[in-house]
């Protein structure tokens, strides 16, 4: 925020579309999750009606919170990032108007044709060609905006934070495009041009890299800004910072296969896929490394400010994931968690610990940047809401743990005769209590969220503060 | 796996981690001019960069993670059409684990197969292993207790289709069974042939709807037309086990007795599938299973 008066007029307008719409979406993403937690535990809340039923929903859901939450707040924190560290105003900014409208329609499209039972079955690729198609046009339109923006940089180098970024939006195109690859044989129907074992590589190819470049890359871009910005230190190592970003984006390419451990897939490819994924270890803590050091010198901080809190402990849940991730991918404590809630305890101390919290953390140091507000609304509430997400989290991804390692260990007993101990029905039946505790650990996240989004909203509409300061930022 | 393709992957994935192992070894350290420089000198937005080098554990751990990748790579397939010091396959694997619990389960499967059916049901613990099979194999559709579903039979209420002798359920264990119900909509002369035939066959199993007047002219009309459905279920509707034709006459229903199932299960038809295990489970098991079977039909009078 040094020298206002000698940086360029920066393009806000698309910024605050994605900030506000970041909020709503985690909103409506969130509690649709809890619905499909409250299903999971009570088939109940079903309510017999088959555009709700879990089946249908789930994938609302995960497109919900990953590619209108996530992807929202990808986008609106790239184009002020890209703006702010380039000392540059947007590239295009009726085509950066076009980006949010059109990923609006697409999240509007898929909000209502995924429970209307339109798919593609593809986990994470769901929707169906003609949404496939307006992604693609709108995702070109977003890079054309960020790297003409880089290129109309006012120095000679590129940001770290801008690296990630556009690694995360050239690798999703491919991905997108290639996973995507149909024959459509009616308005909302088509065929994938790859089938069997090759349909499945492809898919996981694609699956193992969205985490990778979606929710990895992606949000490490954004923690290279926000983190130093609100710890108003230097990153801790320019040198780190190459070093694993070549690395990681080298090596996630290959990880896919060990979601196809002891499958039809042939043996040199999971294996590839599990020795690659280890590889993936140090590079994945590199960014955690330079995240938490960056704090070195301002620890204090983590006392003080709520925001700190937030960043410092998505990085930590961040560092926890891609040691349990390489972990799982190999073959034996594979054969050990694979199908089991393991894997879904796994993803959400991705998604709400690291992928949530970091975004969390960006906005409440956006959002009045945007609003030329000196701070939050209240600076208590973020406190309250830190509490909520990390209790939240943490009740989840454990009641996940010790119900996926259940269910691994019960699936697999067998009797001296030969036969399994434990039917399915009654493992299925042992997972009741555990599921309670997710649905409980979901709801505490997502009042966080509710707490966040009146947060926002009386930051953006009052022009005092909680305490009655005004909160107006000196011109 | 072509060799064209084998050197292709090799290849690239020699190019990546050697590419790994060339960015670790020429960043493990700074030169000393470079290290007196606390930050890089750009300024992005404010945020400096500091000049820090690799942190020692860190750059230890990528490379003991390469190393386990070379060493993994030289003794499992990985590299093309390389198989691997260690000859190991998943294929291989699995063999070997299928062989070592035949060979533990063997004896104790051996012990049941020397006692007929009927006989060993008496035996607890044959029993015990019998209904863990059932709940393997069978509880998917059958239900965990057996009493099946619309569509899939009750197997503990002695109504057969395809009887009930120890011989017939390893038959239909061993070979499994496909039921079929033609359509026959055009043959009962449309709808409401078919309403009026749906109220005779209901009448076989509960005679006294006949006290409702329009019932008993429905029967009426309906009577003579059961000539077609007698070749498969008998004249006086009590089936034919030979064929898998259900009796009619018994009230134990596969899709359910009120009037609109009967008339759907007439106009439209149905197919049943009983999927064959004998490639599955061994003779003994069959053996010990059909046992278990047989008792549920038997402990559900």
């Amino acid at each position: 925020m040094q020298n206002p008066a000698a940086s360029p007029p920066y393009n806000y307008r698309v910024v605050r579309q994605f900030t506000v719409m970041t909020v709503v979406w985690g909103i409506v993403g969130m509690l649709v999750g809890v619905l499909i937690a409250a299903q999971l535990a009570w088939p109940w809340f079903n309510f017999e009606t088959p555009w709700l039923s879990f089946g249908r929903i789930r994938p609302l859901h995960t497109n919900a919170v990953i590619f209108a939450f996530g992807g929202s707040a990808l986008i609106g924190t790239s184009y002020y990032v890209v703006q702010r560290t380039c000392q540059t105003t947007l590239a295009f900014p009726k085509l950066a108007g076009f980006t949010f409208w059109g990923w609006t329609a697409v999240i509007v499209a898929a909000a209502i044709t995924l429970p209307l039972g339109y798919t593609s079955t593809h986990e994470y690729a769901e929707l169906e060609w003609p949404i496939d198609i307006l992604i693609t046009v709108v995702w070109v339109a977003y890079a054309v905006v960020f790297f003409t923006t880089i290129a109309r940089r006012k120095m000679e180098h590129i940001y770290v934070a801008n690296w990630f970024y556009g690694s995360f939006i050239i690798a999703i195109a491919l991905l997108h495009i290639f996973n995507n690859l149909s024959v459509p044989v009616s308005f909302m129907k088509s065929y994938p041009v790859f089938s069997g074992t090759i349909d499945a590589m492809v898919q996981w190819w694609y699956g193992h890299n969205a985490v990778g470049f979606f929710l990895t890359a992606g949000f490490l871009g954004m923690m290279y800004y926000y983190v130093p910005i609100q710890a108003e230190r230097p990153i801790y190592s320019y040198r780190l910072s190459i070093v694993h970003f070549w690395a990681l984006i080298a090596v996630y390419m290959w990880a896919g296969p060990h979601h196809l451990h002891y499958s039809a897939l042939p043996d040199w490819a999971q294996s590839l896929g599990m020795v690659f994924s280890l590889v993936l270890l140090a590079p994945s803590w590199g960014g955690m490394i330079n995240g938490i050091m960056t704090l070195s010198g301002a620890w204090y901080k983590l006392r003080t400010d709520p925001i700190i809190r937030f960043l410092i402990v998505a990085l930590s849940f961040y560092g926890m994931s891609t040691f349990e991730g390489p972990m799982m991918s190999i073959k034996t404590v594979n054969a050990l968690s694979h199908n089991t809630d393991w894997t879904i305890g796994h993803v959400h101390s991705g998604a709400l610990g690291w992928v949530s919290m970091i975004t969390m953390g960006s906005l409440y140091v956006l959002v009045p940047r945007l609003y030329n507000r000196q701070a939050m609304y209240s600076v208590g509430w973020i406190n309250t809401h830190f509490w909520l997400a990390t209790i939240g989290t943490v009740l989840y991804i454990a009641s996940m743990w010790v119900s996926g390692v259940m269910q691994g260990l019960m699936w697999r007993a067998v009797n001296p005769d030969g036969t399994l101990t434990f039917s399915f029905i009654q493992e299925m039946e042992e997972r009741f209590p555990y599921y309670v505790v997710r649905l409980l650990g979901g709801i505490i996240f997502f009042a966080g969220m509710l707490l966040m989004a009146w947060n926002v909203y009386k930051t953006i509409r009052e022009e005092k503060n909680r305490d009655g300061e005004s909160n107006l930022a000196e011109a | 796996m072509s060799d064209f393709w084998s050197w292709f992957i090799i290849i690239i994935v020699v190019i990546n981690l050697g590419g790994c192992a060339w960015l670790l070894w020429s960043n493990r350290k700074m030169s000393a001019e470079e290290a007196k420089k606390e930050t890089t000198g750009h300024v992005f937005d404010g945020i400096e960069e500091r000049n820090q080098p690799l942190p020692r554990w860190w750059l230890w751990l990528f490379w003991l993670t390469l190393a386990f990748t070379l060493i993994y790579l030289a003794l499992y397939p990985g590299l093309g059409a390389y198989d691997g010091i260690l000859g190991w396959s998943s294929e291989k694997q699995l063999e070997k684990r299928v062989e070592m619990m035949e060979k533990r389960a063997q004896p104790i499967f051996a012990e049941f197969a020397k006692e007929p059916v009927k006989e060993l049901t008496q035996y607890p613990e044959a029993m015990e292993v019998g209904g863990r099979l059932f709940a393997n194999n069978c509880a998917t559709c059958h239900g965990s207790d057996g009493r099946g579903a619309r569509g899939y039979p009750n197997l503990t209420d002695n109504a057969w289709l395809y009887g009930g002798s120890p011989q017939a359920i390893k038959t239909t264990l061993n070979n499994g069974r496909q039921g079929n119900m033609p359509a026959m909509g055009s043959a009962l002369g449309g709808k409401e042939g078919v309403r009026d035939m749906a109220v005779y066959v209901q009448s076989l199993s509960n005679p006294q709807i006949a006290e409702d007047p329009a019932k008993a002219k429905a029967i009426e009309r309906a009577k003579p037309k059961f000539a077609t459905c007698a070749a498969c279920h008998g004249q006086d509707g009590t089936g034919n086990q030979a064929m898998g034709a259900p009796d009619l006459t018994d009230d134990s229903w596969l899709y359910g007795s009120d009037l609109k199932t009967i008339q759907d299960t007439l106009m439209n038809g149905r197919s049943g599938k009983m999927p064959s295990f004998g490639n599955r489970l061994s003779e003994e098991q069959i053996h010990v299973l059909a046992a278990y079977v047989y008792n549920l039909s038997q402990s559900g009078n």
